[in-house]
């Protein structure tokens, strides 16, 4: 189009091809920050993970230190309504029935539960993922994977979980500790046991997708599989893995608090949001808020992570991008 | 003086009063609410409380322990015994005589035949009895008459009491029971559904595992009782939902084993429908100290084996020191409340048996560090943690998973921790912990791990069988498959001794010396048990209930027969 024979059309030329390109990252940025739940979702999830993370520099109890003089204090706001209520600045939220601070012990449990969340997650997306496009991309691998998907998906995770502590529990305590021994055989277990849906949804997926002209077009210039699965398959798939992404953390923290309330996770004075939960459904008339705090904890943490991945889904699938 | 006993009388026939003048079925409906719920009715075919208990209401043994645990005749005209002339004076035979005009529920006339054929039924090798060991070191049964049983054992027996007494061998009807004996036990799923019995009440209809509706027996012996004419017996659910159905809500009148903390227990009452009673027995929540290595890498058959002993719990000192840190008062107000007394005993009950140690109540961290250092274990690289020959002093700490065990372990840990013992806790699902699976590597028999926690007690008043547990060689071991009640591996020829001696000892003073002895030995002599709190039995308890007796002894409805309904 630069033939010098049709310099009378230079005056159509776009200005705005001196620019620099818009990167794609850029758009993604754009259609993202459109997205008000994706935005609070991300900075709640970006706040609670520094929390975790960096306040016990901040506050400095130890969560598992006893204090039986001070214990079943309610927390500070209590005493708005009630004047008499056991109270002090030393505990703001309070502490539990053995005097343990609860603000302490929500920092140290939100810090394992988003570890086991986090960590379980992504070895559930790697799992799903390659399985998923292999089973999709690949004719001959179809029938075995999904046949293994099926086999999986009919395990039951409770009795797997009992055999695998039976198992592997000596072994990992030996090399890893008690806490860090448990932390890798939850995280497998979980990511072992939750991958099946998403390679379902990302097997049908791929199968559409290789069939689009755009993928035969690359076929036919001679592109690897290799390279078609990362240049064109991945990117296609993205929004199905986020989806399920942020649906795995959720469910990873959640099967987390329930092993750990069967007494088959954590050991029992380390401190994780779903065994706060379960420790304090007894006195749950008396001290609501020691149900409330952990469970609070964990829901705004899903439904942060559940928008996040809502916006994400949008801004990445360039189909919608610009809607 | 006269005063007062004319009171007391004028109070006591009050208190009788409504009972005396009920008839049967006057009072409705009465509701018993087990969190685990029944399967079977015969007690010859389950272990489980939930199944023996719920068969007491319909079926009966010769004799009942009552609140106090004293042996009250229920078939019998009175209980035998050596005065009067009962028991033999060799103690090798004992002699019941029958009340007379005692029928079934279905109407047939109940014999000295039954009695007979209870103990053939359990004592049948192809059966597989659960109450085989109430039987044991029975030589015959002889019914000279319809109403006399003579039971003649083996060799002396200064405890003749066990078979056909309590709620664990009540009798069973020859004429229902007779086709289904020995291997054909399991298939009378009629018989051992809705079985005859000559309690008060009869069963109308049962859904294992679920909930059994009871009528009134017609045939009961009382013309007036009982004076409910129906009974509902609910299974299943949890403590917290059974407590809230007595105490908040008034759904059920009595609610079976509430192990809850005391503040959860008393905000129920506040709902005003019901109250906590709670009887003691002998039920001890204790430390139970490994005297073998469990170190997991020893070889599988020789873990937790009489081959290895403990590195560090071999150790009289190191034991001693861990009992003293631990404050029983503090455990106590935590995890029990009204429900349960700091002991350092593991026969608490009854009086005569119970030994007066109080030694280990008060907490002594001074003292305990002091007896560590004298040990040899010294914190030499100063992380708080004592070591000794390069071995760290720490302990893997095991138990069933309970809110109230879980509270204990965190308390213990930091007491230990402050006399820098390292521990580990790990707590397992009761199912599995107490399942005794042999398979399994977390039973509480198998023990792998250094120290454990849980409850026990033994049945009926006397302690004989409970303290033999401790011989030698009755170990939990892979050639017995993992089975034996010497969860601590103890073995002391001294102690076996004594045990033989109390299984040769007729008088009741000097069994009782021998089993303080026995205690003590196993107590404050070697800290092998480390015994916490005497737990009680905790049951809700309508308010409008009248004449429930809670006895530890027996079943928790051992006199549903005399339940009222309290008019105001």
């Amino acid at each position: 189009m630069t033939d010098p024979a049709t310099t009378p059309l230079n005056a159509l030329a776009e200005p705005e091809i001196t620019r620099p390109p818009r990167s794609q990252w850029r758009d993604v940025w754009d259609q993202f920050k459109h997205h008000k739940g994706a935005l609070l979702g991300g900075g709640f999830l970006l706040f609670i993970t520094l929390s975790v993370l960096f306040g016990d520099l901040i506050w400095q109890l130890d969560p598992k230190k006893l204090d039986i003089r001070a214990k079943d204090m309610r927390p500070i706001y209590t005493a708005i309504w009630d004047s008499g209520a056991k109270v002090g600045w030393n505990h703001p939220l309070g502490t539990d029935q053995l005097g343990r601070d609860q603000l302490a012990q929500i920092l140290a449990g939100g810090r394992t539960s988003m570890a086991v969340g986090w960590a379980a997650m992504l070895l559930t997306m790697l799992i799903g993922t390659t399985i998923g496009v292999a089973a999709g991309y690949f004719k001959r691998l179809e029938g075995p994977l999904m046949r293994l998907t099926d086999l999986f998906l009919s395990l039951p995770i409770l009795p797997l979980m009992l055999v695998a502590v039976t198992l592997f529990r000596q072994p990992l305590r030996a090399n890893f500790g008690p806490e860090g021994g448990m932390f890798i055989l939850i995280v497998c277990v979980i990511g072992v046991t939750s991958w099946m849906q998403t390679a379902r949804i990302v097997r049908g997926e791929v199968m559409a997708i290789k069939e689009r002209e755009f993928v035969l077009a690359a076929r036919a210039s001679g592109t690897k599989s290799r390279g078609i699965i990362l240049r064109h398959l991945l990117p296609n798939v993205l929004s199905p893995i986020m989806v399920s992404a942020t649906l795995g953390l959720a469910t990873a923290i959640i099967t987390e608090s329930a092993l750990s309330f069967l007494g088959v996770g954590f050991p029992s004075d380390y401190p994780t949001w779903g065994k706060m939960l379960a420790d304090a459904v007894d006195r749950m008339q008396e001290f609501p808020e020691r149900v409330m705090l952990p469970g609070v904890a964990i829901s705004l943490t899903v439904l942060a992570v559940n928008y996040l991945g809502d916006g994400l889904r949008d801004a990445l699938d360039p189909r919608i991008r610009g809607r | 003086m006269n005063l007062k006993t004319t009171l007391l009388g004028a109070a006591a026939a009050v208190a009788l009063a409504p009972a005396a003048w009920a008839e049967r079925g006057a009072d409705g409906h009465v509701g018993v609410i087990y969190w685990q719920a029944p399967s079977i009715l015969n007690p010859y075919l389950s272990g489980g409380t939930k199944d023996i208990e719920a068969s007491s209401l319909v079926m009966e043994p010769l004799g009942r322990f009552d609140e106090n645990g004293n042996m009250m005749p229920f078939l019998v005209t009175e209980i035998p015994t050596i005065e009067n002339g009962g028991v033999a004076e060799d103690l090798t035979s004992i002699t019941w005589k029958l009340k007379d005009g005692i029928t079934w529920s279905d109407g047939s006339p109940f014999t000295s035949a039954d009695v007979k054929f209870t103990a053939d039924y359990c004592m049948d090798p192809a059966g597989g009895c659960a109450q085989l060991s109430k039987f044991e070191g029975i030589k015959s049964i002889e019914t000279p008459d319809d109403l006399t049983v003579v039971v003649t054992f083996k060799q002396p027996q200064p405890y003749p009491y066990s078979a056909f007494m309590g709620t664990q061998s009540p009798i069973i009807q020859k004429a229902q029971f007779e086709n289904c004996m020995g291997a054909k036990a399991q298939e009378c799923t009629d018989a051992n559904f809705n079985p005859v019995g000559t309690g008060p009440f009869v069963v109308k209809e049962f859904k294992p595992n679920d909930v059994i509706q009871f009528v009134a027996n017609e045939n009961y012996r009382d013309p007036a009782k009982p004076a409910f004419a129906t009974l509902t017996l609910k299974g299943g659910g949890d403590a917290t939902g059974a407590g809230r159905a007595v105490m908040e809500t008034g759904e059920y009148d009595i609610a079976w084993n509430l192990q809850l903390a005391p503040d959860v227990l008393a905000k129920m009452e506040e709902g005003g429908k019901g109250h906590v009673e709670a009887a003691f027995g002998t039920l001890v929540e204790r430390i139970e100290m490994n005297l073998t290595d469990p170190s997991p890498d020893l070889p599988e058959g020789e873990r937790a084996t009489i081959k290895h002993p403990h590195p560090i719990l071999s150790d009289l000192k190191v034991r001693k020191a861990l009992s003293m840190a631990i404050d029983r008062a503090l455990l106590t107000e935590i995890g029990y409340g009204q429900a349960g007394k700091p002991s350092c005993n593991l026969v608490p009950a009854p009086a005569i048996y119970a030994s007066d140690n109080k030694e280990c109540l008060t907490q002594d961290i001074e003292g305990a560090k002091a007896l560590l250092d004298e040990a040899g274990w010294t914190d030499s690289d100063g992380d708080g943690i004592r070591d000794k020959d390069g071995k760290k002093l720490s302990l893997l700490f095991q138990t069933s998973t309970n809110a109230v065990r879980q509270d204990f372990q965190a308390l213990i840990k930091d007491w230990w921790q402050q006399i820098g013992v390292e521990t580990e806790l790990r707590n397992i699902n009761a199912s599995v912990f107490f399942g005794g699976d042999p398979g399994s590597p977390d039973t509480f028999q198998k023990f792998y791990a250094d120290v454990e926690m849980y409850a026990n007690n033994f049945d009926g008043a006397d302690p004989q069988a409970y303290l033999a547990q401790y011989r030698c060689d009755n170990e939990p071991k892979p050639s017995s498959q993992w089975a034996g009640e010497n969860i601590n591996r103890f073995c002391d020829p001294a102690y076996d001794a004594m045990i033989d001696e109390l299984a040769n000892t007729g008088e009741l003073e000097k069994r009782a010396e021998l089993a303080k002895k026995m205690n003590e030995m196993l107590t404050k002599d070697t800290y092998t048990i480390v015994p916490l709190v005497d737990r009680g039995r905790v049951t809700g308890v309508s308010n409008t209930l009248g004449g429930f007796k809670h006895s530890t002894w027996d079943s928790l409805l051992w006199n549903a027969a005399d339940w009222y309904r309290k008019k105001d």
